[in-house]
């Protein structure tokens, strides 16, 4: 048995128990620092299986920021946990919810088993065409060209999502800032860690955008990095969320879905198809687009982790 | 040459994962957040320290040394904060039983 495949042995199998782990932790908080775990030990699954691209998506996005997410979520509930852990649902309600698990995870086994062998792919096709993009990472160039339709239309979701949170608020403080204003010692750690970092991480977020043309890495996975340093600066009390019905806050969240649109729509017109670029402008659009989406996925990201309005304007 | 570099990496990287193993233990074992928090930098600062200082003959390039150096120093900036901030509130809350 070779060293790698020991290593992936053992890996799979901490990745197991953790998974288990946080079904069956009783306490929300503990639940959700076995999430953030679980996230990071994928993200080793995915570099052992050759997919930096995932890896760094499933470390920023999947562990990192859905994690500060469910970390709010489980503050929030942390008032009412107690009263809903001694509530037990009745035993029709329990059966169906087994019933449903077994059923999920039972078509999940058989779409896995029943896999065609060799599983039908395009991967032979993307790379043959990948020239025409002057772009040397494969998943950047199915990203933003092959299925560029799929990619504007994810940052759409990303936005109505965001929308989504948007309407928890109360009506009285529709318009208003996001969270409660956080409070810090302007001379502790936590304010000089948020005058430290977003320097580096800015750039870090900017570089990982930059080299996604050859390299792994992504608007998403760089929009991420600017999203946490934006949120770190919030928690420090160093700037105040603002309010979710300012103008410029609009025309960032907007920035990159129009963008998409405006040069899918000049393909249109010019070109053969929608989002079909020009060969010559292939390179100098995909990085309008993904810089413009930077910018929307950072603030987007951001308001997510943020939550509903819960201020007047004001104050 | 290379005999030489690849037994530094071999020493370094071992005494590192001992410095993330006695951290470890150190984590399971201690009896408070503070003494917990204690033994966990010592995984987060020597432990990490001396992986990147054995794989630093290894790195192909001053560029990738460099990236590995710039990774150590954000974790100790990372860790340094965040422990603080977790004996504050540890502190602050009282000792957990």
């Amino acid at each position: 048995m070779t060293v790698g495949l020991a290593l992936e042995i053992a890996l799979a199998a901490v990745v197991l128990s953790v998974a288990v782990w946080t079904v069956a932790a009783r306490d929300t908080f503990a639940a959700v620092g076995g999430f953030v775990a679980y996230g990071l030990l994928l993200t080793l699954v995915w570099m052992r299986l050759g997919a930096p691209d995932v890896a760094l998506t499933e470390a920023a996005i999947g562990s990192g920021l859905t994690g500060a997410m469910l970390l709010a979520a489980s503050a929030r509930l942390r008032a009412s946990e107690a009263a809903v852990a001694a509530e037990r649902p009745g035993g029709i309600v329990r059966g169906l919810a087994a019933l449903l698990s077994v059923v999920v995870a039972a078509a999940l086994v058989a779409s896995v088993l029943f896999l065609p062998d060799p599983a039908p792919t395009l991967a032979p096709a993307a790379a043959e065409n990948a020239a025409a993009t002057t772009l040397g990472n494969p998943v950047t160039n199915v990203l933003m060209a092959f299925r560029a339709m799929d990619t504007m239309l994810e940052k759409v979701v990303v936005l109505l999502a965001l929308v989504g949170v948007w309407s928890l608020a109360p009506d009285r403080f529709w318009g208003g800032r996001p969270g409660p204003r956080h409070e810090a010692d302007p001379n502790g750690v936590l304010a000089f860690l948020a005058r430290l970092l977003p320097p580096v991480g800015i750039v870090v977020g900017i570089y990982i955008l930059w080299v996604s043309a050859d390299l792994p890495g992504g608007a998403f996975q760089g929009g991420a990095i600017l999203a946490a340093m934006w949120l770190l600066v919030m928690m420090a009390g160093l700037t105040d969320a603002p309010q979710v019905s300012g103008r410029s806050l609009r025309l960032l969240l907007l920035a990159g879905p129009v963008v998409f649109l405006l040069v899918g729509l000049g393909g249109l017109a010019l070109g053969e198809a929608f989002l079909a670029y020009p060969v010559a402008y292939a390179k100098p659009l995909i990085l309008a687009i993904e810089f413009a989406m930077l910018l929307t996925i950072a603030v987007t990201l951001g308001l997510l982790v943020a939550g509903p309005p819960e201020r007047e304007s004001g104050s | 040459m290379k005999l030489v570099l690849d037994i530094m990496t071999v020493v370094a990287v071992s005494a590192g994962a001992f410095f993330f193993l006695a951290g470890t233990v150190g984590l399971l074992r201690f009896p408070d957040a503070l003494t917990r928090l204690h033994a966990l930098t010592k995984a987060d600062n020597l432990g990490l320290g001396l992986v990147v200082l054995g794989l630093l003959p290894q790195a192909g390039s001053l560029r990738d040394g460099f990236k590995l150096v710039c990774v150590w120093l954000l974790v100790l900036i990372a860790g340094a904060t965040v422990s603080q901030l977790i004996a504050y509130a540890a502190r602050r809350d009282g000792p957990v039983p």
